[in-house]
């Protein structure tokens, strides 16, 4: 086993109290699985990221632990935390394009990475130049400005970077969505292909975007204000989704062929709770068409079927 | 170029700003950090204490800064707080009515440098175009300008005879960096959303300035003022030391110059040049302080919580 | 209604215009009343300019944008109040269409001073109310609201209502759900749909092709500033024409059908990140009713 998070439960600290981002998260991501995390703003996705790998500085980690190959992650120690960063959890940011110095080229910046994390980088150099090539980069890139690189070409920089030391697990949030459409299908296969070439064990690919997932993730966890909702195989959450906002989400979702004068599709009314003062009992009652009084009482995150989670009374039958 | 970022908002930080709606806390909020900024509480109370001298100091002596007739070259004494001058006047009046004229000469010359530089920079980033390319110019010609040397040639032939118009003088040479600062903003927030929406509410354009532009870059517009004003009471210093300034009237400049023209320096009159001296870097340093410390008050990313 | 013709935006950089960058390049197309025509084009395309132009937030560099047969460009200070009154803008992020200083009922109030100062405080009422009911809002849920109080849903659907105080002819839509969530953005595109039926025609600017395709009778594929592909909706995505058309169609992500169904798109995929400049030679060359595609032979 890869990666196990249990009830997990990450606060931000506002000035009006905490607000539960996080609340509860218990789930396995097992070896060379490609985990998609799904979902829509603010439901706690990218808390759940950055709690893996670095919480920021309004962050604070309520209840919970998170194992990574047996050993326990201090995933509230932010110094603690340096020791996995990087070998052996690792982010790709969203904004691939900020995150990279803009006056440093990108080999003297790799360097510095590599040194600050006691790595030599000559010795390195011919796996990050093989892995560059891998990607479609030429060995020039390395003699660039990040301002010479494409979009693309810059998250593919970052994510060879990332993954350079082989971790056991690569976040990686939201990593095309600032992408065009075209240059967005290249770098989410990428994440298939490194997983297969063993570049990394596991991948978490956090995004709000359902069907990027579909194409690449093996399996799919569905959040929703702070919880965990549904979570299985890619197609059998979008084929057959079991929890009724999985499924009012997936209905809302337009695709090439479904027109407005054919077919029209509907959205799910009303809008999130607050995570300050959050609802008792299932967090999507006041939104769900089923909703009935034994909602009232939460609703706990369980195994359906082999493989098949979901937090729902009704989705058990 | 038209390339903004298409999800900015599924980030989770502008989420939680989503679906956990503050109140609107932000003026307020800008007091809870504003009072809890050392730089800008010490910069605040030493800019007040001085201004404070200025305008209650005279209250406090029958003594008016040119009269002559007290002991010479005396130093403080319950009598004369200050001391005297080497030719018998009160340091002390000479003090407060300087601080005086200074504030005055600060607050004037911001006022004409701040209304012409926003004028300019307002116009100038929202219009763009051949309005904005004539205008910066204009600007850049003035910024290029050694202001002082300027200063100096015109107040000498124009021989300044009152504060007000050493603080036109001042204001229309120190006006540049303002405008170019302002037209920056300007321009970022004239291509966002809420303009072109009052645009095409028939809003015009002075209204789209003063109601949707101006109102966004408030804070910035006063630290613009107080560094404009910081900047003005030293240039004026100046001016008044090398003699330039209104003879009539006294400054903290025509006090030291005074002073050094009289050799306060070498008789060790100490009570003449530093009170104006002190007066001087404390008004102008604790300018700039409160400005650093305003700046993180209303730049969130600046704060230290 | 609107016609588009031939038009061109030349940005300058530079002091003195030293430099250009041309971001729209002899783009023509037309809306009807009644329809919704899409415009999809990925970032720098082009497309935002396009719907720039057309609300006069710029002006076109050559070309002619005409309303009912008026000259866009050539409206003074009147001519521009009456055409705003007729034609519509709904930007992409609801954050920033308001004031944040502001209650969002600011926008509204500032089109009544400007454009419907005579109407009694009982009449005002009534049109708004009937604005909001149009895109199904409560004035309760919205009005005398702080902008970061309200859903982007809801911001979004109030900027729709805001348009339709006016009786407007054509609203120009940029990107005015790429930050919703999905739940809440299909809503939105639908309300589009049925302002549409009641006569509204509708430019719809995208990068998302699934939505063009949802909603827009007619499309239009730009590419670098040049149109690429312009047809009925169903024409140009159920039989693109044009290579770059196909491209985008295989990279788009679907809910039920992989990419790796498709053979032999990867090569085109990589095509958008190029920075090979292919230009066309501008013409578009009809392949069916009013199906058109740029010609692809003239590649530099």
């Amino acid at each position: 086993m890869s990666l196990a998070v249990d009830n997990l439960r990450v606060y931000y600290r506002t000035l009006r109290g905490d607000v539960r981002a996080l609340d509860g998260a218990t789930f396995t991501v097992q070896d060379g699985e490609i985990m998609g995390v799904a979902g829509e703003s603010g439901c706690g996705k990218t808390t759940l990221g950055k709690s893996l790998i670095r919480l920021d500085g309004r962050m604070r980690v309520a209840e919970g632990t998170v194992t990574l190959d047996g050993v326990e992650l201090p995933i509230a120690d932010d110094r603690a935390m340096d020791t996995y960063r990087f070998r052996h959890v690792s982010i790709v940011p969203q904004y691939a394009m900020s995150a990279l110095n803009p006056i440093r080229r990108i080999g003297r910046m790799i360097s510095e990475l590599l040194s600050s994390r006691g790595v030599s980088y000559d010795e390195t150099l011919p796996e990050l130049r093989r892995r560059l090539a891998l990607v479609g980069l030429e060995d020039d890139v390395l003699d660039r400005y990040p301002i010479e690189l494409s979009g693309g070409m810059k998250q593919r920089v970052v994510m060879v970077l990332s993954t350079l030391m082989n971790p056991s697990l690569l976040v990686a949030d939201e990593l095309t969505s600032a992408l065009d459409v075209s240059t967005q299908k290249a770098v989410a296969e990428m994440l298939v292909e490194f997983r297969d070439r063993g570049f990394v064990k596991s991948t978490i690919v956090i995004t709000h975007d359902l069907s990027i997932l579909y194409q690449i993730a093996d399996t799919i966890l569905v959040m929703y204000a702070g919880k965990l909702v549904e979570k299985g195989p890619a197609a059998e959450i979008t084929e057959d989704p079991r929890h009724p906002y999985t499924r009012l989400l997936i209905a809302s979702l337009p695709e090439v062929g479904v027109r407005f004068e054919e077919r029209r599709l509907t959205g799910i009314a009303g809008r999130p709770p607050s995570l300050l003062r959050p609802p008792t009992g299932c967090r999507f009652r006041a939104r769900c068409p089923l909703a009935t009084e034994e909602c009232a009482e939460e609703p706990p995150f369980v195994e359906l079927a082999p493989g098949r989670h979901a937090a729902c009374w009704k989705a058990a039958a | 170029m038209v390339a903004t970022p298409e999800i900015a908002l599924t980030g989770e930080g502008a989420a939680l700003e989503d679906a956990y709606p503050e109140p609107p806390v932000r003026r307020f909020e800008a007091l809870h950090f504003a009072v809890r900024n050392a730089k800008l509480v010490v910069g605040l109370v030493v800019v007040l204490a001085f201004l404070v001298a200025a305008i209650a100091g005279p209250w406090l002596t029958d003594a008016t800064p040119f009269e002559f007739g007290y002991p010479l070259g005396e130093p403080p004494s319950s009598a004369h707080w200050l001391g005297t001058t080497a030719p018998g006047q009160d340091v002390y009046s000479q003090f407060v009515y300087g601080l005086r004229s200074s504030f005055v000469v600060g607050a004037l010359a911001a006022t004409v440098a701040a209304l012409l530089g926003m004028a300019i920079g307002f116009l100038g980033g929202y219009l763009g175009g051949v309005v904005d390319e004539v205008l910066s110019v204009i600007t850049n010609i003035v910024l290029v300008i050694p202001t002082l040397a300027v200063l100096i040639i015109v107040s000498a032939y124009l021989s300044v005879g009152s504060v007000a118009s050493e603080a036109l003088l001042i204001g229309l040479t120190s006006w540049p960096w303002a405008a170019r600062a302002i037209r920056a903003q300007t321009f970022s927030l004239a291509s966002r959303d809420f303009v072109s929406l009052a645009r095409l509410s028939g809003q015009g354009t002075v209204k789209v300035i003063a109601k949707e532009i101006a109102p966004n870059m408030s804070s910035y517009l006063f630290l613009t003022f107080i560094l404009l004003f910081g900047g003005a009471v030293l240039i004026a210093a100046t001016l008044d030391f090398l003699g330039l300034g209104p003879s009539q009237v006294m400054s903290l400049g025509l006090m030291l110059n005074n002073a050094v023209s009289n050799a306060a320096l070498q008789l060790g009159m100490w009570w003449w040049f530093i009170p104006p001296g002190v007066g001087i870097t404390a008004i102008v340093g604790g300018l700039y302080i409160m400005n650093v410390g305003l700046d993180e008050v209303f730049n969130p990313k600046l704060r230290r919580t | 209604m609107l016609r588009v013709d031939g038009v061109t935006k030349v940005f300058r950089t530079g002091l003195f215009g030293s430099g250009s960058q041309t971001a729209v390049s002899g783009v023509s197309f037309d809306v009807r009343p009644g329809e919704v025509v899409s415009l999809i084009g990925e970032s720098g395309s082009g497309k935002t300019t396009v719907g720039r132009m057309i609300l006069r937030l710029t002006t076109a560099t050559a070309g002619t944008i005409s309303f009912e047969g008026e000259d866009v460009a050539g409206f003074g200070r009147r001519d521009l109040r009456r055409y705003y009154a007729r034609v519509q803008g709904v930007f992409q992020d609801p954050f920033s269409s308001y004031n944040p200083v502001f209650k969002v009922d600011r926008v509204l109030g500032m089109l009544r001073s400007n454009y419907l100062p005579g109407l009694s405080d009982q009449e005002w009422k009534r049109t708004l109310r009937s604005s909001l009911e149009a895109v199904s809002l409560e004035p309760a849920d919205v009005l005398g609201k702080y902008p970061h109080q309200l859903s982007g849903g809801q911001l979004q659907r109030l900027m729709v209502a805001r348009a339709l105080l006016l009786e407007i002819e054509l609203l120009v839509a940029d990107e005015i759900i790429s930050m919703l969530d999905a739940s809440t953005r299909i809503d939105v595109l639908n309300l589009l749909g049925d302002l549409k039926r009641r006569g509204l025609g509708i430019l719809f600017i995208t990068h998302d092709l699934s939505l063009g395709n949802y909603i827009s009778d007619r499309t239009l594929i730009l590419r670098r500033g040049r149109v690429v592909e312009l047809g009925p909706t169903p024409k140009v995505f159920g039989d693109p024409r044009h290579s770059y058309t196909r491209a985008l169609l295989s990279c788009v992500p679907q809910l039920h059908r992989k990419w790796s169904d498709e053979a032999g798109s990867s090569a085109a995929s990589e095509n958008g990140d190029s920075t090979a400049v292919i230009a066309n030679g501008g013409g578009l060359v009809a392949v069916g009713d009013d199906h058109f595609v740029a010609s692809e032979d003239e590649r530099a």
